[in-house]
């Protein structure tokens, strides 16, 4: 799958430009609130018609302004979960998951079978309710299986987490990584979350101000984004659990990690996330100290903060970017320069499993 | 009660249903149209079905009778081409009530479909649905509490028209005298006080049964959907 967007829209006091192109897996659009990432994401899913430009997929055109092309949403195949996941009230769990199937063509290939749907996102015992019995979390789920049932050939999910307290977004989150892994449609996921972004996307689209200012895979893009909660982003395994602390130990290319107990088995993939103000640095190997985990790496840039007052150490840790939130008189004091090795020092305590 | 009273009643009954179910495709076509539609001339559109309720009756049964009379160009047509004549038959009853109740069961079926969550409509766009059956899978049956009321308001007012109907269709013991005419032309003779104070009964009986059954259907289906 590839998804092409080349499209300028104008609004009253809002201008939003997107060129890029998006690769196989879950492409996140990410960005503040009023940055134009729903917007973009309406227009892909044809819910908007852009002033000008054009969207295509796997090289069939959607919309081309110049040759007055617009494929109308219902012709489009592209799924959509809403943030507030407008299940239809009037019917039941069922007949919501089953109504795209009404539309789907023959020619488009075999449907997911209802049964391996509902059972992926774990659904089985809600059929026969109503929407307005079930809770958020449950809700945002059948809007998932709802959108999966239409067959489409691109799945757009406009912060589907967002209306959900965090409990919620736990119960939610690995439904959407087998989505991605398992089911094999490639998904557009909007996001103002760093850990969400971290956790799910492959490619990361960064919208600013209604202009995309980075593209790229999520390990690159994300450690640079302009986000109030900065850091890197880290991919790893689950080495082995430490019962007697509630621990899970991770192996990672840049070491090994102690984090608080995860309920993954042992060998499956994690990726986490790590906030810069987590991060401390450290010359020499730290000893009698708290902190679980210490990371050898090297300084590559060092980007002050706009009043000067703070600056983002980078570290590159064998391959795996991390980033330090540090006072400027630490950098001082420590002498820190690009180039200089250090080792990071992360809490266990500030993990969360983004 | 005697035989022209019942004759009235059941020419009434005749006359209040068939108007009903003949406006209620248009007026909900219509509805949907002023609810959701954007086009040229929308407000013209929504004056001219608001204007038998604000016009005199009596006017509007007299454009009908210049419209649809035998001789009208129009009435000649309908006649030859179709078979279909109003003046002076109980179907001209008929069309004088539809088109008196029209502006009622637009109005009705207007708000309960500007009621209906568009956010809904679209995420049925998204599942494949087209226009046509957005409106029937989503929009019909979550506005169909708003359908029912505006049908028995039609139904109602279809029911007690008089203005209309007397100068379209006169009042022909038989083939045109409705309910109210016939009260009409009771109260008009001596002695027939008894008789019109049996058809008022009747009347008022036949206008609470239909609001109790909508009252019954529109909360079997409020209950089957709660709106989220």
């Amino acid at each position: 799958m590839s998804l092409e967007i080349d499209i300028d829209h104008a609004r009253e006091h809002f201008q939003l430009t997107a060129r890029f192109s998006s690769a196989p897996g879950l492409t996140a659009l990410f960005g503040r609130s009023g940055s134009g990432k729903s917007t973009l994401i309406d227009i892909i899913g044809g819910l908007i018609r852009p002033t000008r430009g054009r969207v295509a997929i796997d090289g069939q055109v959607l919309v081309d302004t110049e040759r007055g092309i617009f494929v109308p949403k219902h012709r489009r195949r592209i799924g959509y979960v809403f943030q507030d996941s407008r299940l239809f009230p009037h019917l039941s769990v069922r007949h919501n998951l089953l109504y795209g199937r009404w539309f789907v063509r023959e020619s488009a290939g075999p449907s997911s079978d209802l049964a391996s749907v509902v059972e992926l996102l774990g659904i089985g015992s809600l059929l026969d309710r109503r929407p307005d019995s079930l809770s958020g979390g449950e809700r945002q789920r059948v809007a998932i299986g709802r959108a999966l049932f239409a067959h489409p050939r691109l799945l757009l999910m406009d912060e589907p987490l967002a209306s959900l307290d965090e409990a919620r977004r736990v119960e939610i989150l690995p439904y959407v990584e087998r989505l991605r892994d398992e089911a094999g449609v490639p998904i557009v996921y909007v996001s103002h979350s760093v850990a969400e972004v971290a956790r799910l996307a492959t490619t990361v689209v960064i919208l600013t101000d209604g202009k995309v200012t980075a593209v790229g895979p999520v390990l690159d893009i994300l450690p640079m984004a302009d986000a109030g909660d900065a850091g890197g982003v880290l991919d790893a395994t689950v080495a082995r659990h430490d019962e007697a602390f509630q621990l899970t130990v991770l192996a990672s290319a840049a070491g090994e990690l102690q984090v608080p107990r995860l309920a993954a088995p042992v060998g499956s993939p994690v990726r986490t996330y790590i906030r810069a103000r987590d991060v401390m640095i450290s010359l020499r190997p730290p000893e009698e100290i708290s902190a679980l985990n210490v990371l050898p790496g090297r300084i590559t840039a060092i980007v002050p903060s706009s009043n000067g007052a703070q600056a983002d150490v980078r570290l590159d840790c064998n391959g795996t970017a991390l980033m330090a939130r540090l006072t400027a008189k630490s950098v001082q004091r420590l002498a820190l320069a690009p180039g200089r090795p250090v080792f990071a020092v992360i809490k266990s305590v500030s993990f969360e499993r983004s | 009660m005697t035989e022209d009273e019942w004759t009235a009643v059941r020419l009434s009954l005749l006359v209040a249903t068939t108007a009903t179910a003949a406006s209620l495709p248009l007026g909900v076509a219509v509805a949907w149209l002023l609810a959701r539609g954007r086009f040229w001339g929308k407000s013209l559109l929504d004056t001219l079905v608001h204007l038998p309720l604000i016009m005199p009756p009596v006017v509007t049964g007299y454009l009908l009778l210049l419209t649809f009379g035998r001789r009208t160009p129009v009435g000649a047509f309908l006649a030859d081409e179709l078979g279909i004549v109003f003046s002076f038959r109980w179907t001209g009853a008929a069309l004088a009530c539809a088109v008196m109740g029209f502006p009622l069961l637009v109005r009705a079926v207007r708000l309960s479909i500007e009621a209906v969550d568009s956010r809904l409509e679209s995420a049925a766009g998204t599942l494949g649905a087209n226009p046509p059956w957005v409106f029937a899978t989503i929009t019909l049956p979550l506005s169909l509490p708003g359908v029912i009321a505006g049908a028995i308001l039609c139904f109602a007012k279809a029911m007690g028209e008089f203005g209309a109907t007397i100068t379209f269709v006169s009042n022909i013991p038989g083939e045109t005298q409705t309910l109210p005419s016939l009260i009409y032309t009771l109260t008009q003779v001596p002695g027939g006080d008894a008789g019109a104070l049996r058809l008022t009964l009747i009347s008022i009986a036949i206008s609470m049964l239909a609001l109790l059954g909508s009252e019954l259907l529109a909360r079997r289906i409020g209950a089957r959907q709660v709106t989220t």
